[in-house]
């Protein structure tokens, strides 16, 4: 069983491009409709979980499905199973991208692939834009995080980006227990 | 010692990662800048190269830092760092905190980080395509025109190709049009 959540998991993740919300179909698939490990009702637990939770919502697909299945064991044979692959490969890519990188058209190719990175990037924000509830106090938080990290990047200063996470986290906070008292 | 530096810090970027792989993207450049372990250049080719392979974003671009700084031992650590936060927090709130998600208190912190998150990300997406367009005092006017091509297809590309055009695709031309535009 242990053998199967990593082996399940492993393909997951050796077949999954792009990661995130690729992977929630792929996942639904395997552990709800081939394995039954997880009813669809716990599928939609599970996303909400992953998205309100840190870390990629490919691992913490893994860690629940393995946890509901097999416990402690079986969320680290699963999760282990996930990261693998993509360790495996990676780490065989950055022996060989510098030396690949020296030739001129390849060159030439990631000069271009810089700025299509910073678009992507932009895209992905936007994306994410939607899921930004539509009230003062987000938005607000959304604009000086937008504001300070360009600054940030701008004057090269040193401020580390958790602080700004960590930040909005107590803003959001404080704005709850000041209206928690006017409303309880 | 570099090995315990590469676990801490990975530490936090899995800890602070918000809003799916996209937002290790911004915390993972904070640190190797910081510390000096790779160039902005160098960061952006790695974010292609986890785009184009399998797996979540954050765990291959951890792979590659912690290989890049401390070969094969380096990248099994920054990898198990950035994962373990997420595997502990949804360990915690399966086993022991099963109502802890439905705290108004944890939900207004969320609440307050996520669209730091999303500011992060667009201010990280638009200094990463800015900065291009300018090296070194210069303006680049292919680095332009490549962005202006990319933001078009994203635009409207739905309706072009009927399909949404995938992130790997997105990559695939900027490829094409960095030796197209910078020479063979």
């Amino acid at each position: 069983m242990l053998l199967e959540l990593f082996l399940t998991f492993a393909k997951i993740g050796l077949f999954t491009f792009g990661g995130g919300y690729a992977m929630i179909a792929v996942v639904e698939d395997t552990c709800v409709g081939q394995k039954k490990w997880i009813t669809h009702e716990e599928m939609m637990e599970l996303i909400v979980l992953a998205e309100s939770t840190p870390g990629p919502i490919a691992i913490n697909c893994a860690t629940y499905v393995g946890y509901k299945e097999k416990g402690v064991w079986g969320a680290i044979a699963a999760t282990v199973g996930m990261v693998l692959p993509s360790l495996a490969i990676i780490y065989a890519i950055s022996m060989f991208l510098n030396r690949f990188l020296e030739i001129g058209i390849i060159a030439n190719a990631f000069r271009g692939i810089k700025v299509g990175v910073g678009v992507i990037i932009i895209n992905a924000g936007v994306k994410l834009l939607k899921d930004v509830p539509k009230q003062g106090l987000p938005r607000v938080i959304l604009l000086c995080a937008l504001a300070a990290m360009l600054l940030i990047n701008v004057f090269a200063l040193d401020f580390s980006t958790v602080w700004l996470l960590v930040t909005a986290g107590v803003a959001g906070f404080a704005a709850y227990r000041v209206k928690g008292g006017a409303g309880k | 010692m570099i090995y315990v530096k590469l676990f801490l810090e990975f530490l936090w970027v899995g800890a602070f990662t918000f809003g799916g792989g996209y937002g290790s993207i911004p915390l993972i450049r904070d640190v190797v800048l910081r510390n000096n372990w790779l160039t902005d250049e160098t960061f952006s080719y790695m974010i292609a190269v986890s785009e184009s392979t399998p797996g979540p974003v954050m765990v291959n671009l951890a792979t590659y830092v912690g290989s890049s700084q401390g070969g094969l031992l380096g990248a099994v650590l920054a990898t198990t760092a950035a994962v373990l936060p997420a595997f502990a927090i949804i360990l915690l709130l399966m086993a022991v905190l099963k109502n802890a998600m439905k705290n108004p208190a944890v939900k207004a912190t969320l609440g307050g980080m996520q669209p730091c998150a999303v500011g992060i990300i667009l201010a990280t997406g638009i200094w990463m395509t800015v900065k291009n367009w300018f090296p070194a005092g210069t303006v680049d006017l292919r680095a332009v025109v490549i962005a202006l091509v990319l933001g078009g297809i994203i635009l409207w590309g739905k309706k072009l190709f009927k399909k949404k055009v995938s992130a790997l695709q997105l990559i695939l031309i900027s490829a094409v049009l960095g030796i197209l535009l910078y020479g063979f």
